[in-house]
């Protein structure tokens, strides 16, 4: 990973706005890992301004679902009081840093004049992390997806069972072989079954 | 048309901010204007003005619903990297208003403010609370708007500069996201904002605003969104941008047409497209907005204006304005190589191919603005004046 390759600067200030906790965790503790010693995360939005002023960040990272990103953006335009951030990398060659940080769902803002390549692997980190939520966030959702499905089939089991007096086994073979025959999901067959059971009532 | 053949069915992704002035792409979406063009449409919500950019400019979007004045900050490269970007049409005019808290409506009444009255009396009224509190030693009102790049942000200030209050010192000016203005003024951290609908009127159905003035009112026929892409796909896709131009320039006529209007309050009602109740969409749409909570809707003529009046024709004299008020507001220092720049963002030529035979166009690019269609304080903006423009603003 060029997590790994490009080297840290602990002395750097990070801020990270995130009303995500999960994953504003798994970036914080990344960052600590990577030897940032000064990180700062953000969950509440009120008073954003005068935050950032305390923390004085040299870095801001933010995730791209938060609609304060806006709100950000105008601070950095107006402000006299921040040091005047800017968003990451503000020359053509930064493309497929941006485009990296944007696939991942992450945005970032370096204080401006601060060289790129002192801020580059908080930005990898912050990808790399962000991807791994992620993925995470997806197998989470299969995973519940899966259990879903699991609870509808044994509903469907259930309902045949009681109705025609079948055996769980028996219910399960009618149940996989209709799928079969109509090439759609397990899920979907005991769906309508559950529906259908319902309408019946 | 054979258009369809000219597509390929490649889906064409486009960014929305959930406004009621994307209308027109969810029509052209959902009513068969982007297919009869041979569209394959599709439409992404998203949360930011910020994430609209950076997501046009990465390719994630082939176009987007996107501030007139983002697309030229882009050109430039103000605030961001620079991305030549292209506006072909204009999502429309008006549509914005500004509302104050009710607790900041009251003391502009005890001021000789009136409901629904001239912009200016309006203005003086909000300045002798400005000053009152000034000199009370109470903290500085709080204006919010959307973006630091949009019509939104110099509206307000330009009513506000009218009346003599300085946006920058008199009055405090920060960014909130739409829909989270009306509660953030619930909770009294901001007195006012300027906004498109139906964000306004939401505030007045809840209870804790009274719209002061639409936006129509400081300029009749004022520009709003643009259709914006990046010029580099422009280039790419020419055929398949004027196919959308098309699409949209006949969804927003559809948009307009009254007999649509409850149809179009219940699609856009919709979670996946603006999500507030189809009745108070509808006032924006149908230019009948309730001013403050116990008020009768009012008829407020062009308040929105979707297709008429070539509401959809992106006049450079809009992008050239949009460029005063940037200077104007210090967010660039004027350049004379900038000019071109802007002037070269908006797309008169593509429209006028992408229409021709359709309907009427404009054959002037650009336009002189003042009345009986311009500003409320009878300034005249010739776009090809704007350096003795930009002076009548430093003598206040």
């Amino acid at each position: 990973m060029s997590e790994a390759l490009s080297k840290p600067e602990p002395s750097l200030r990070v801020l990270i706005v995130d009303q995500n906790v999960t994953r504003a965790s798994i970036l914080e503790e990344g960052l600590r890992e990577g030897g940032y010693q000064h990180v700062t995360v953000l969950r509440e939005m009120h008073n954003l301004m005068r935050r950032i002023v305390e923390i004085d960040p040299d870095v801001i990272v933010i995730d791209l679902e938060n609609p304060n990103r806006d709100v950000l953006e105008q601070m950095f335009q107006v402000s006299r009081v921040v040091r005047r951030p800017i968003a990451m990398f503000v020359d053509r060659s930064d493309t497929d840093m941006i485009e990296a940080a944007v696939d991942a769902g992450v945005g970032s803002y370096v204080v401006d004049g601060l060289k790129k390549e002192r801020v580059k692997s908080v930005l990898d980190t912050a990808i790399s992390r962000f991807k791994a939520f992620n993925k995470l966030r997806e197998e989470l959702d299969l995973a519940r997806q899966a259990l879903d499905e699991r609870k509808i089939v044994d509903r469907a089991k259930g309902i045949l069972m009681k109705q025609r007096g079948m055996s769980e086994e028996a219910a399960y073979a009618l149940l996989r072989k209709a799928a079969m025959n109509e090439n759609r999901r397990l899920s979907e067959v005991a769906q309508s079954v559950v529906t259908a059971a319902s309408l019946f009532k | 048309m054979n258009s369809v053949q000219m597509n390929g069915g490649t889906p064409t992704v486009v960014g929305f901010i959930p406004l009621l002035d994307c209308a027109p792409l969810a029509v052209a979406a959902e009513k068969g204007f982007a297919s009869e063009e041979g569209l394959d449409l599709r439409l992404v919500r998203e949360t930011s003005w910020a994430n609209i950019r950076d997501r046009v400019v990465v390719g994630h979007f082939d176009a987007a619903h996107m501030l007139g004045p983002m697309a030229i900050a882009s050109t430039l490269g103000i605030g961001h990297i620079k991305v030549p970007m292209a506006a072909p049409l204009s999502l429309g005019l008006g549509g914005n208003a500004i509302t104050v808290s009710l607790r900041v409506w009251d003391a502009m009444l005890a001021e000789g403010a009136v409901v629904g009255g001239d912009p200016r009396a309006l203005a003086n009224a909000l300045r002798r609370v400005v000053h009152a509190r000034d000199g009370a030693h109470k903290s500085q009102l709080t204006f919010a708007m959307v973006y630091p790049f949009s019509a939104h942000n110099y509206e307000l200030r330009y009513w506000l500069a009218a009346a003599g209050i300085d946006p920058d010192r008199d009055v405090r000016l920060v960014v909130i996201p739409p829909p989270l203005l009306v509660d953030a003024m619930r909770e009294g951290q901001i007195d006012g904002f300027c906004v498109g609908e139906p964000w306004n009127s939401v505030a007045v159905a809840v209870g804790v605003g009274c719209i002061v003035v639409p936006t129509t009112a400081i300029w009749r026929l004022s520009p709003e969104k643009v259709l914006g892409c990046r010029l580099e796909w422009m280039q790419r896709h020419p055929d398949r941008l004027q196919a959308l131009v098309r699409a949209l320039h006949r969804a927003a006529q559809w948009c307009e047409d009254p007999a649509n209007h409850q149809e179009l309050a219940r699609l856009l009602a919709e979670p996946r497209y603006v999500g507030t109740p189809a009745d108070i969409l509808l006032r924006g749409l149908s230019n009948r907005l309730r001013l403050y909570p116990a008020g009768e809707l009012q008829h407020l003529p062009d308040f929105y204006v979707p297709a008429s009046r070539a509401a959809t024709f992106p006049w450079v004299s809009h992008a050239l304005w949009f460029y005063s008020q940037m200077v104007r507001w210090n967010q660039v220092a004027f350049d004379e190589s900038h000019v071109a720049q802007v002037r070269a963002t908006y797309r008169p030529d593509v429209y006028r191919l992408a229409l021709a035979g359709f309907d009427a166009v404009p054959t002037q690019d650009s336009k002189i603005e003042c009345a009986p269609e311009g500003f409320f304080d009878g300034r005249r903006f010739d776009p090809d004046d704007l350096t003795s423009y930009l002076r009548t603003f430093m003598s206040r």
